[in-house]
């Protein structure tokens, strides 16, 4: 069982992956949509790659209103 | 489909649709790969009747409000009905709103019903802003797992009453819902709608963009949202169609669901189109160089055949695979929400996909102009509807002036709100505060707002004023936040922007810290409600007697500064 500090540390590669930008330059806390510069509709690519990564189902209601990493991290913690 | 014009209520056609498209399909509901919910008129009956009684012995009746706080789903139109059966007002909310913004809008509509979903409702019983809101007596909560604590709510699935319900009649000019065009700040914008204001709406939009049994809507946008209660709801059910519900709407099952459901029509706002546009584009020009000159040429040919009109036939035969991958049967894309770039309406129509795009808000009952596609103007919004009086007010030398509309679908006014409806309706007229023209052969084209508001690409309406007491307590001399384009007017309806004026103490400057707190204060708003800038402004705020800010005074003296060099980035 991955401890919530790895579960972000893992969301924080992805979404680098993701959108192509250096993993050192995302912190927990940052805001993903005005890091990255996403719409929401970016951001739910991103939701199907973590749900994909983590064999996860996250409901849209469970990331309704999330924008930072950790509070991502800890919805997908709360279903792992 | 259904003669409106022989009815008084919503509710009173919907009860007849049910009856007569009993065997046809309404709504069918999917969650990912699997379908949770097909059900026809009849069984859409079956589940709403128990409902409306059960709403009956609670005492709900005729006049009384009930909110819907929900996503896009079955229970909703059924709720939705089961208000109308009862002759109740209905208060479609926004689900992607703070608890804080619904209790305040809970508290503002005065509704005695709140129907919702669980995951909803477990913020909104957590949230301190609760005690905002003491009305809603009775809160009936959906999907709620075996042991939940529903804190003082009911399951929807088990509120039932055992008797038929009694039908409840209204009026054409009775009051059917309660629509929030914006506001959850200092003035929420209560639109009070009539049920005539539906039934001529529905009148006009049909004749245009017909529904008929075997067609499918394919229900993105919110159903809270005008023009999802329209053309997902009122407008398919009354014509016996059906409405397919994804409860998930990432992209890879949105595009599934095309093929899978043949669906005949869908809403968008314009982001989710360009983002459509950009998916493509980029198959497109992916493909192998010869299948590519094929392709294109396939296109010219297809333009130069639908310059006059649509022929989905003949698209869906020269671009077979465009067509097939939105299931073959797609007449039209409805965009709406927001303002759509030409180019992108271009885009579609070129490939044989008409984009229906229009102008209207809330206010005047959804849509005000549509696109007939006789022939398709992607530089305009389109021709007023059927039933529709636009006038272009105090035009300027080139014919642009406020567009103002006067029409049987305009609502009654804002609720609680006299002053703010006068001021909005005027000798009947309906002051849009957006600046248009004619064109000589009736087609609406828009240039900007009048109005000191933003309309976000996600089809959004912010009022500076809502959003004003994030920053309260900010330590400066005085605040307020404008839209960029009511400051320096551009002749556009794109890339609006919000920004912070700042009048710093005496010897103040903005300091990094200052910079901080503001954008944390930023961070705590929705995304797409947040400032993108910041302007300092030297001198005191002109005010009225009560302190009002006088913001058209403060935007022309905001104005005489250069923009370019006066807005800070955030």
């Amino acid at each position: 069982m991955r401890t919530i500090d790895q579960t972000t540390q893992e969301v924080l590669t992805l979404a680098s992956k993701h959108f192509q930008v250096p993993a050192d330059s995302l912190a927990p806390d940052d805001d993903f949509f005005k890091k990255l510069g996403i719409d929401s509709l970016q951001a739910l690519e991103l939701l199907s790659r973590l749900e994909n990564h983590f064999g996860i189902e996250l409901p849209d209601y469970e990331v309704q209103g999330v924008s930072d990493f950790r509070t991502l991290a800890s919805r997908i913690q709360s279903r792992l | 489909m259904l003669d409106l014009s022989k009815y008084q209520s919503i509710g009173a056609a919907l009860k007849d649709a049910l009856d007569q498209f009993a065997s046809e399909v309404c709504l069918i509901e999917s969650d990912r790969e699997r379908e949770k919910e097909r059900l026809t008129y009849r069984e859409f009956k079956l589940r709403a009747h128990p409902l409306a009684r059960a709403l009956q012995d609670a005492g709900f009746k005729a006049n009384d409000r009930a909110a819907i706080i929900m996503t896009n789903q079955s229970k909703w139109l059924i709720s939705a009905y089961a208000i109308f059966y009862c002759g109740g007002v209905l208060v479609p909310l926004d689900y992607k709103l703070t608890p804080e913004e619904q209790w305040q809008l809970l508290a503002h509509s005065n509704a005695s019903v709140l129907i919702t979903e669980y995951p909803i409702w477990r913020q909104l019983a957590a949230s301190p802003s609760r005690t905002l809101a003491t009305n809603p007596k009775t809160i009936l909560v959906t999907e709620a797992p075996p042991n939940a604590d529903l804190s003082g709510a009911k399951r929807w699935e088990e509120f039932r009453g055992n008797s038929e319900p009694a039908f409840i009649p209204r009026k054409r000019n009775d009051i059917a819902t309660t629509v929030y065009s914006s506001g959850t700040g200092g003035r929420p914008k209560g639109c009070m709608m009539t049920h005539e204001n539906y039934l001529e709406q529905c009148i006009g939009l049909t004749s245009i963009y017909p529904f008929a049994p075997g067609m499918r809507y394919l229900s993105i946008l919110p159903t809270n949202h005008a023009i999802d209660f329209m053309v997902g709801f009122f407008g398919p059910f009354i014509c016996g169609a059906a409405v397919v519900h994804l409860r998930t709407l990432r992209p890879e099952y949105v595009r599934e669901a095309f093929p899978k459901y043949k669906i005949t029509y869908v809403s968008l706002v314009p982001l989710v189109l360009k983002n459509l546009q950009k998916g493509l584009q980029a198959r497109f020009e992916a493909l192998p160089n010869g299948k590519r000159k094929v392709f294109n040429g396939l296109v010219a040919i297809n333009k130069a055949f639908t310059k006059g009109q649509p022929r989905l036939g003949l698209s869906r035969l020269l671009l077979k695979q465009v067509h097939e991958a939105f299931g073959g049967e797609l007449r039209a894309i409805i965009v709406g929400g927001a303002f759509t770039e030409p180019q992108i309406l271009q885009f579609f129509y070129d490939l044989g996909i008409p984009v229906a795009n229009g102008y209207g808000l809330t206010e005047a009952g959804t849509a005000i102009t549509v696109n007939d596609l006789k022939p398709f103007r992607a530089d305009t919004v389109g021709k007023p509807l059927p039933g529709m009086q636009v006038r272009i007010v105090n035009p300027d030398a080139d014919g642009v002036g406020e567009v103002s509309v006067r029409s049987k679908t305009v609502m009654s006014g804002y609720l609680n709100e006299p002053e703010l409806t006068a001021e909005t309706i005027v000798d009947g007229w309906l002051m849009t505060g957006d600046l248009g023209r004619f064109d000589p052969t009736g087609h609406l084209q828009l240039f900007g707002r009048k109005k000191n508001m933003i309309v976000t690409e996600e089809g959004k309406n912010i009022y500076p004023e809502d959003i004003e007491a994030v920053f309260e307590s900010l330590p400066v001399k005085e605040f307020c936040i404008f839209a960029a384009n009511y400051i320096w007017p551009k002749r556009s309806m794109v890339g609006e922007q919000l920004l912070l004026v700042l009048h710093l103490e005496q010897g103040q400057t903005l300091t990094d810290d200052l910079r901080r707190d503001i954008s944390a204060r930023n961070s705590r708003l929705l995304n797409y409600k947040r400032v993108h800038g910041i302007v300092l402004f030297n001198e005191d705020f002109p005010r009225t007697a009560s302190l009002k800010i006088k913001r058209n005074i403060l935007a022309e003296r905001l104005a005489q500064q250069d923009r370019a060099s006066t807005v800070l980035p955030l």
